[in-house]
């Protein structure tokens, strides 16, 4: 047993299975609580019929899927047309595997890591042109052409916005990244003078687009273009695709949280008396939201749904009592850190799917072209302007 | 710790081959469990509700080509970028400046296409106003 646990594969499978059996899971709450705000946003109540609250319509959703007719239309390119969504998942996945979820917690620390992302990203545009063009449809053809281009454009925004990041870093592996800015005592997002905001934006705004998100969601304008690139695809075809969308969300956001947030570290990681901060917030955060939905039973009327409810309350009361327990928060405070501020990420994209309306075409490519990629190269001389004074 | 490249790839490699068989048996799972009623209108392509006409391999805008060949000198542009911005911090000024060369090379490249009108979709300022 004790061979097992030391051998170096030992951590990276663990890690990987993980992901596999959770983030599609993950990935379905994500899209609960995108539905939730967004209704909040729009003050209606959202999802409530299945589960309380519709805590269990992630699940109710992907069985539905999984028992879905598979139709391929009669003219697709039927291999191509398999092949697709699976190219889109993958890559999706694989892109976890160089995420650093804590100081421990990885499956791979490689001494390229952003570029094993940035190349993920780029095979997984294939998925949806091949998608689109096996579909032999003019809805889907144009929806993956329109993709292809604004994914191209803005993957250029996104290099020059990770190149800033990366010339204060001075890494590219992302355990380094973070590494780094635990030695320096700052998350990058405030060194260089505070400067660094600029690529953060550049970064966030070319994330959005990349990930396909309102109100970048050309590709799949509802009103023009029916779905886009998957119109053809049904049941589990099309969870694939919106399984690796949800992946790719959670990957720009791992990487905008490890390259300019800090990753798995805690607010003013040289400060120490605010340790306590890594006692506090997840008592806070997990106890307080499960004492807060102990209040909503009463209002309930299912008694089965109330006791679902009060399971749910008191399982994340609990998390929070044992993140008190020192050696506990010790190993779990990586990730906790980390995974708090990808939702953090997570909900302002969600926030600006609530909030702005979706762009023309020949405004999204504008905006790539004309002000993101200027904006990214004059960050990138400006930063190495800042870098090249003596340090303070 | 891993120390050869193999060794720190290897778990990568992992994760894609799980990655792809978690994503193929997905897909086999719902091809066995899910119930089939074929019929020609089903298999249809979707063209909200009437004939679809003609084929669906048209002729596409040259402006798509154009933007990945843009797409392909910039982004290698950037890949130029990566190893000079992981060690300028040690080579100082002269690569600082050899740099900022570089990137004034592009930049006169950028607002040269920029000029010319390639990046341009649809019709933009004057030209918009001047029709009657």
């Amino acid at each position: 047993m004790q061979t097992v646990l030391q051998h170096p594969l030992f951590t990276p499978i663990l890690v990987t299975l993980v992901i596999v059996a959770v983030f599609p899971l993950l990935a379905g709450y994500i899209v609960l609580v995108e539905r939730k705000v967004l209704a909040d946003f729009q003050v209606r109540l959202g999802p409530m019929r299945v589960g309380p609250h519709g805590l269990l319509q992630p699940i109710a959703d992907a069985l539905k899927l999984l028992l879905k007719e598979d139709i391929i239309p009669a003219d697709a390119d039927r291999s191509i047309f398999w092949l697709a969504p699976v190219i889109s998942t993958f890559t999706a996945l694989t892109a976890f595997s160089v995420i650093p979820f804590s100081k421990t917690i990885y499956v791979a620390d490689v001494n390229v890591g952003i570029l094993v992302i940035s190349a993920m990203s780029a095979v997984g545009i294939l998925g949806i042109i091949l998608g689109g063009w096996a579909s032999n449809s003019h809805y889907p053809l144009l929806g993956a052409l329109r993709s292809a281009a604004q994914l191209v454009s803005y993957e250029v925004a996104l290099a020059f916005a990770l190149l800033s990041g990366l010339m204060v870093a001075g890494t590219l592996s992302l355990q380094g990244i973070v590494q780094a800015q635990m030695q320096r005592g700052i998350w990058f997002v405030f060194s260089n003078y505070g400067f660094m905001i600029v690529p953060f934006v550049v970064y966030m705004i070319a994330a959005t687009a990349e990930t396909n998100r309102a109100p970048f969601d050309l590709p799949e304008a509802e009103s023009e273009l029916v779905a886009g690139f998957h119109t053809e695809y049904s049941g589990f075809r099309w969870a694939l695709y919106f399984l690796a969308e949800y992946a790719n969300i959670f990957v720009v956001a791992s990487v905008a949280v490890t390259l300019f947030w800090g990753g798995w570290l805690r607010p003013f990681p040289s400060v120490k008396w605010l340790a306590l901060l890594d006692y506090l917030v997840p008592l806070l955060v997990f106890a307080g939201s499960g004492a807060a939905s102990l209040v909503l039973v009463k209002r309930l009327k299912d008694p089965l749904q109330q006791k679902v409810l009060v399971g749910a309350a008191l399982l994340l009361v609990v998390a929070g009592l044992v993140y008190v327990i020192p050696a506990v928060n010790a190993a779990a405070i990586g990730p906790f850190w980390f995974l708090f501020k990808v939702s953090l990420v997570i909900y302002l994209m969600i926030w600006f799917r609530g909030t702005f309306p979706r762009f023309r075409y020949d405004q999204l490519m504008d905006i790539g072209w004309k002000w993101m990629i200027p904006i990214g190269m004059g960050a990138i001389v400006v930063n190495a302007a800042l870098g090249m004074l003596p340090p303070r | 710790m891993p120390t050869s490249y193999a060794e720190t790839y290897f778990p990568v490699l992992l994760q894609a081959v799980i990655a792809m068989a978690v994503a193929a048996g997905m897909l086999g799972a719902s091809y066995l469990l899910g119930k089939r009623v074929r019929n020609r209108v089903k298999d249809m392509p979707y063209e909200c509700g009437i004939e679809p006409t003609g084929s669906a391999r048209e002729r596409f805008s040259v402006k798509f080509y154009l933007v990945g060949m843009l797409f392909i000198l910039f982004d290698i542009e950037a890949i130029f970028l990566y190893p000079w911005a992981v060690v300028y911090r040690e080579l100082k000024m002269f690569a600082f400046l050899e740099m900022l060369v570089f990137i004034v090379l592009i930049l006169s490249g950028f607002f040269y296409i920029w000029k010319k009108g390639a990046l341009d979709w649809g019709e933009t300022g004057e030209r918009r106003f001047r029709k009657p």
